[in-house]
């Protein structure tokens, strides 16, 4: 079965060329200016092929919260958002902390066939910051990294020992950076927004913190320290200078924190409540410059779903997190909107230092004898992102109903179409 | 101007003639309260349900008495934090009370936020009774209506509002309400109670005297003792009394005529001093409670015109 995709332009981080891509089962069997023969023909006139996006922070809820999304619908709408491979992270019920259930996600995944699904696994037992799981064992199983994303390791020992024993499996650790015996309850980022709300604010330092700590222990063991969604400003000044120190560090940022700030919550919509929370302005610019300058290593969408009911209600009671797989790229292409990266960047920030970082050799690239993981993107289609495209069983975005410009309108995994936009699924 | 909004959930978008027009309204019910038949008709054959989610005796019996004097059916409901932990959302609790053919919802709940939300979602006429630490209108209208009584005018005025301000529904809607008004306001507490505060634009005052001076309308705010959550509290009742709170000996700082407001109840001894609270050259704070009926009335009554009209 070979597939030929013609007159594509071929966004990778390093060029942007036009060609054709020959597509011969799961591999990229070719990229040429002919025009071979093939089984089908694409023709991508006038849109970008970029290679398939690599999302490494999503929120499945599968095992045990699959009213919320589940392996099959946030596959959906991985591919719909022309996202190809996507890291789930672990606070699922029961916990992602064992090979058992990690072998369970990969499996269900590879049924459904639509994404690569490589879980990341809790750092300790049932996530309760104590005792850290048998890493060695998971990595066997397919779990690519280590995070208690959602209840950071209070404990600097702990971390310490999740460091170096990630490092001995040439894996690494993720920290949902939030020091949070200085949160006090807090809904929102602590400013002038929760001032005039009253609603109880997390100071950005309580993520500060946390990173300094984190940043400190790596450089202690050695280990590979991943930040999860940096959203504030100092935390990215600490990032520069650790990695300015030669400290193995790297980050992400999700497109609503380079997106929003704090001035959305101001009538209480429950679908700008996330964690870390929408910050400052001036946070808002530090994270744009950062992906700018080349200190945030890779986009993720913390895709966090949750059900209609646990959102319409009192905003202090409301879960944290929203929907990012089908926006993320329409969020990121107003980067190169607004003149702050290029298409390439845009690869490099969505797909290829993701694979880099995670050592995924066939992934990240468009280039011969690679994985024919592909996203033909139309920058300049505009649609309204309502309920019927909406593929997660979860509706809570506050981009519901907007109108969005760009979009993934096919995406290819492994060599087969998996998405046509605007609604179909294989 | 009257005010032709379905709902009252904050002060920050009155303009000063709807203030005024609430205050107006309340003179004209107070005299009906001063009277032998202390009754209205206004809301003859309607039904006000108080909807109270945080205990208040206060507030709730002011809406009952202000809801019965204007003719209404006023029915209390009421459910703690506890209760509603039986699974029954909000808003599943208001419709409710509105299916029962309820013409105006008092709302108080521990949710900043939380009568918005319930506005929105319901057609029924919504008063915000105080949400969580963000707005209690009602209180600043009537705190309002008690200066403007007493001094027959509001031009010119500096209000002081000195305590926990951070956790204050109060202080809130009085500094949206004054400031649309032209009238300064201070503050003044504890720094971890006034944290974001700069927010508003008022003048932050640095010390008790700063705060005094030169101020015509002091108003003490109440400390919350009994903390809930896990929040630390100012570190002893004594230290508080002695930098924040209003002594007859930091009086001396304060003009002569200066009146004092308090939302009550007060905490004897620590933010106010009984010798102040009860000196009757100052203290409006049984004024304020009688004037709050009669505010009551007046949003009440406002609301169900817009209504009929
Ligand atoms: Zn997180």
């Amino acid at each position: 079965m070979t597939t030929l995709i013609k007159n594509a332009t071929i966004v990778n981080f390093n060029e942007t060329k036009k060609a054709n891509i020959l597509i011969d089962g799961e591999t990229i069997a070719d990229i040429t200016t002919d025009e071979p023969k093939a089984d089908t023909v694409i023709d991508a006139n006038g849109k970008l092929v970029m290679p398939g996006l690599i999302d490494m922070h999503v929120h499945f809820r599968d095992p045990g919260l699959e009213y919320k999304d589940d392996i099959n619908s946030g596959s959906e709408s991985a591919v719909a958002g022309g996202v190809t491979t996507c890291l789930p992270m672990a606070n699922t019920n029961p916990i992602n902390d064992n090979a058992v259930i990690t072998r369970d996600m990969i499996a269900k995944a590879k049924a459904r066939g639509l994404i690569d699904l490589l879980p990341i696994g809790a750092i300790t037992k049932s996530m309760g910051g104590n005792k850290v799981v048998e890493m060695g064992d998971m990595i066997n199983a397919g779990a690519v990294a280590f995070s208690d994303d959602g209840l950071p390791v209070a404990s600097s020992d702990v971390m310490r020992y999740a460091l170096e024993y990630s490092k001995h499996f040439g894996s690494f650790v993720i920290n949902h950076s939030q020091d949070c015996s200085l949160c006090r309850g807090g809904h929102m980022n602590e400013g002038r927004v929760s001032a005039i709300l009253g609603i109880k604010g997390m100071p950005r330092e309580q993520e500060e913190i946390m990173v300094s700590r984190d940043l400190l222990l790596a450089k202690l063991t050695g280990g590979h320290i991943h930040i999860a969604h940096v959203s504030s400003e100092w935390s990215l000044k600490l990032i520069k200078q650790a990695r300015d120190e030669g400290i193995n560090v790297t980050c992400e940022v999700t497109p609503h924190h380079f997106t929003y700030t704090e001035d959305e919550l101001m009538n209480y919509d429950t679908n700008f409540k996330m964690s870390p929370p929408l910050r400052t302005k001036s946070d808002v610019k530090a994270v744009r410059e950062a992906i700018a300058d080349g200190l945030v290593d890779v986009i993720v969408t913390d895709h966090a779903p949750h059900h209609d009911d646990e959102k319409f209600i009192e905003f202090d009671k409301a879960p944290f997190g929203i929907l990012g797989l089908q926006t993320l790229i329409p969020l990121t292409l107003n980067l190169v909107r607004d003149g702050l990266i290029s298409y390439e960047k845009m690869v490099e920030l969505t797909s290829t230092n993701a694979a880099k970082m995670l050592n995924l050799k066939d992934k990240g690239v468009i280039a011969k004898g690679m994985l024919a993981d592909l996203v033909i993107v139309d920058p300049d289609i505009e649609y309204i992102y309502d309920k019927n495209l909406n593929k997660s069983k979860s509706s809570n975005s506050p981009l519901i109903g907007k109108t969005l410009k760009g979009a993934a309108v096919k995406t290819i995994k492994s060599g087969k179409v998996v998405f046509d936009f605007p609604n179909v699924v294989a | 101007m009257s005010y032709t909004k379905k709902d009252l959930i904050t002060t920050s978008n009155l303009t000063k003639d709807e203030i005024y027009h609430f205050l107006n309204l309340a003179k004209e019910f107070k005299a009906v309260n001063n009277s032998d038949v202390k009754k209205a008709k206004s809301l003859y054959g309607k039904t006000t349900v108080n909807a109270f989610f945080e205990n208040s005796t206060r507030t709730r019996t002011s809406f009952e008495i202000a809801a019965k004097r204007l003719g209404a059916d006023a029915i209390n409901f009421s459910s703690s934090q506890s209760s509603t932990k039986k699974g029954e959302t909000l808003i599943d609790t208001i419709n409710n009370i509105v299916a029962m053919k309820t013409d105006i919802v008092v709302v108080r709940h521990y949710s900043s936020g939380a009568a918005k939300f319930v506005a929105a979602n319901t057609d029924a006429h919504v008063v915000n009774a105080g949400d969580g630490l963000n707005e209690h209108p009602s209180q600043a209208l009537l705190d309002l209506f008690t200066i403007l009584e007493h001094r027959g005018n509001l031009e010119n005025l500096t209000v002081a509002i000195i305590g926990d301000i951070f956790h204050s529904r109060v202080a809130r809607s009085n500094i949206y309400a004054m400031q649309t008004l032209g009238i300064k306001v201070k503050l003044f507490g504890p720094p971890m109670m006034l944290t974001g505060m700069e927010a508003f634009g008022c003048r932050i005052c640095k010390t008790m005297q700063e705060a005094l001076e030169d101020t015509d309308v002091i108003i003490m705010l109440r400390i919350q003792l009994e903390r809930q959550d896990d929040e630390i509290a100012f570190p002893s009742v004594r230290e508080y009394s002695n930098f924040f709170g209003l002594t007859r000996a930091k009086m001396k700082f304060a003009k002569d005529d200066v009146m004092i407001l308090h939302p009550g109840p007060i905490n004897r001894g620590v933010e106010i001093n009984s010798d102040v609270a009860d000196d009757p050259r100052y203290t409006h704070i049984l004024n304020q409670v009688e004037n709050g009926v009669a505010v009551r009335m007046a949003i009440l009554h406002t609301l169900i015109s817009n209504k009929q009209g």
